[in-house]
């Protein structure tokens, strides 16, 4: 569509219009990104930040963090929670979306309220509301599981690593759900009722005519959607960071996120949390490509 | 034959449904719940379910001291400048990106997006180490700067589609009268979109007001912190936290994303599928 539109002589005018915004994005990422690379191939410590001059040291911190087993643990452990993360979102998302279709309207509409509050919420205030609601001594959560009959007095949620990211999965589905499922409920209300009700004319029993019918015809949708909570849950920062404040051993919560923070801004050793951050955007790249190629599609459909 | 299954499933929908809503929204509700309750009520073993004897105290407690009066100001300071910022560069883009066609410009739209995608932990060193020799640590500007980068992508590429929603014609028709290139674009292009570049605009706000990770790497003064890391800091002080406090400084800082955000929310749906933003 937008392709129709005119002009084909040629103007400097569009790169005139373009340029206030490459310039900013070539100054606070592009130049960042070109320098990132250079620290990563320098030895920078506290003492260059306190003014010596940075060595090369060549692959040096790269080869120093590969031969590091924390790292391959941090990052096992990042890949661990972002896809268990990711496919809980999606079947809760997807489960709920589905059911939104045979809710009574009233309940529909509660629950897309909820979902919609739940959503607008901002993250670093749901995180305070989940601190408390999870606290040892007068958490909400404490108190309902010690009257359903679980010894949970006093029960720190947050010390045990196994334990803290399970409060940490808690938090980040609740707040990932409503957007899968108001995106996967949107596909839905478009996939053609004739071709449901042919499939059940044919003898289709609910379970084959979701599996057979209505699945495939939101599939671009269900890439997308998964694609896009793998991604945003391989970067969880703020999440892991607050709840670590909160308690919880540093070193065996890090996920990749905290580890650069805690190693450059934190330690003060530059180099080798650039190294760590520029493998963590190669991991991105890997986990973005299928992403973009797909949107790139769309985007040449729609021309 | 269907009839049986058909009713069962309905019920076990509603019923699922109802659980759903109580567990989305009850962290809300308990929010601001919470924020009503004097200490004594927040400090028992048994909780409040419904703040009857509540009070404003802890309203009061929150506006009394500097430290959210002056994170106030920080964060909107930060989300003006921000917003002024990208609105009006995306909107320029945005424009030579739909209404022209140009060598580069697919490039440009894929750098758009793989931007959007790179994760704010895989820049923040350098981009601190950048801050700090330009001096710009601790500053507006600074935080700014970054947070324009951070909103700019998805602002150009949802800007792109509501320009693109004009149809050109309009233009074309208003040059056939006699308006110059510029004066069409203005008289008429220009006024259809000011419901895409408000909606836009919110959606950017709500971004940078959310934003916590930039503002713990960029402020590391505690007189210079937005609200998001004053209100972090408020918990990891000390075991003896003030819930109640707490509780009402994330309901004010909730209350203007939050109805911002419904506002927008069905504008941006669209946008949100194939732009990609979350905090």
């Amino acid at each position: 569509m937008s392709d129709r539109a005119p002009r084909r002589r040629r103007t400097p005018l569009p790169y005139a219009l373009l340029l206030p915004a490459v310039a900013a994005l070539a100054l606070a990422l592009g130049y960042p990104l070109v320098r990132q690379v250079v620290l990563s191939f320098q030895d920078f410590g506290l003492a260059q930040q306190f003014g010596q001059p940075p060595t090369w040291i060549g692959v040096d911190n790269y080869r120093d963090l590969i031969t590091d087993p924390y790292l391959w643990r941090v990052t096992l452990r990042s890949l661990a929670f972002c896809l268990v993360n990711a496919a809980v979102t999606m079947a809760i998302g997807v489960g709920l979306a589905l059911l939104m279709r045979h809710m009574a309207k009233g309940v529909r509409v509660l629950v897309q309220t909820g979902l919609l509050l739940a959503w607008a919420m901002p993250v670093v205030a749901s995180l305070t509301v989940w601190q408390w609601l999870f606290d040892t001594q007068y958490g909400v959560i404490n108190y309902l599981l010690t009257e359903l009959g679980f010894d949970f007095v006093g029960h720190p949620w947050l010390l045990r690593p196994l334990s803290f990211f399970f409060v940490a999965t808690v938090i980040v589905v609740w707040m990932s759900v409503p957007f899968v499922a108001f995106t996967v409920y949107a596909a839905l209300t478009q996939v053609s009722e004739d071709m449901v009700e042919a499939a059940e004319i044919d003898g289709a029993g609910a379970l084959q005519r979701l599996r057979h019918v209505v699945l495939p015809a939101i599939r671009p949708v269900l890439l997308v959607v998964g694609l896009l909570q793998v991604i945003w849950d391989l970067r969880v920062f703020t999440q892991i960071f607050i709840l670590q404040q909160a308690g919880g051993s540093t070193r065996d919560t890090n996920l990749l996120g905290t580890y650069i923070y805690r190693l450059g801004i934190g330690g003060g050793e530059f180099g080798m949390a650039a190294a760590v951050a520029i493998f963590m955007l190669a991991l991105t790249v890997i986990l973005t490509a299928p992403y973009v190629r797909a949107m790139l599609k769309q985007e040449r459909e729609s021309l | 034959m269907a009839r049986a299954p058909r009713r069962s499933l309905r019920i076990t929908a509603n019923v699922l449904g109802v659980i759903a809503f109580l567990i989305a929204i009850f962290p809300v509700y308990w929010m601001v719940n919470s924020s009503f309750l004097a200490r004594n009520e927040i400090r028992n073993p048994v909780p409040t379910w419904v703040p009857f004897g509540g009070d404003l105290d802890n309203y009061r407690t929150v506006f009394a001291t500097d430290q959210f009066v002056n994170a106030l100001k920080m964060s909107l300071m930060v989300t003006v400048l921000t917003i002024a910022v990208a609105l009006a560069f995306a909107f320029v883009a945005a424009v030579a990106v739909s209404r022209f066609r140009f060598r580069g410009r697919m490039s440009f739209i894929i750098t758009l997006l793989v931007i959007q995608m790179i994760p704010v932990e895989g820049l923040f060193i350098s981009q601190y180490k950048m801050l700090e020799t330009m001096d710009l640590l601790n500053t507006v500007i600074g935080l700014s700067l970054v947070y324009v980068s951070l909103v700019l992508p998805f602002t150009i590429w949802t800007l792109r589609g509501f320009v693109a929603g004009v149809p050109y014609e309009l233009e074309e028709a208003a040059m056939m009268d006699g308006c110059s290139r510029t004066q069409a674009f203005f008289r008429i292009t220009f006024p259809l979109l000011a419901p895409g570049l408000v909606a836009t605009g919110v959606f950017g706000f709500i971004q940078a007001w959310n934003e916590f990770t930039l503002a713990l790497v960029v402020m590391t003064r505690e007189d210079q912190r937005t609200l998001p890391l004053w209100l972090s800091t408020f918990t990891d002080v000390n075991r003896g936290t003030d819930w109640g406090g707490i509780m009402a400084g994330s309901t004010l800082i909730a209350i203007p994303v939050v109805v911002f955000f419904l506002i927008v929310q069905g504008r941006m749906v669209g946008g949100l599928t194939s732009g990609a933003v979350k905090g």
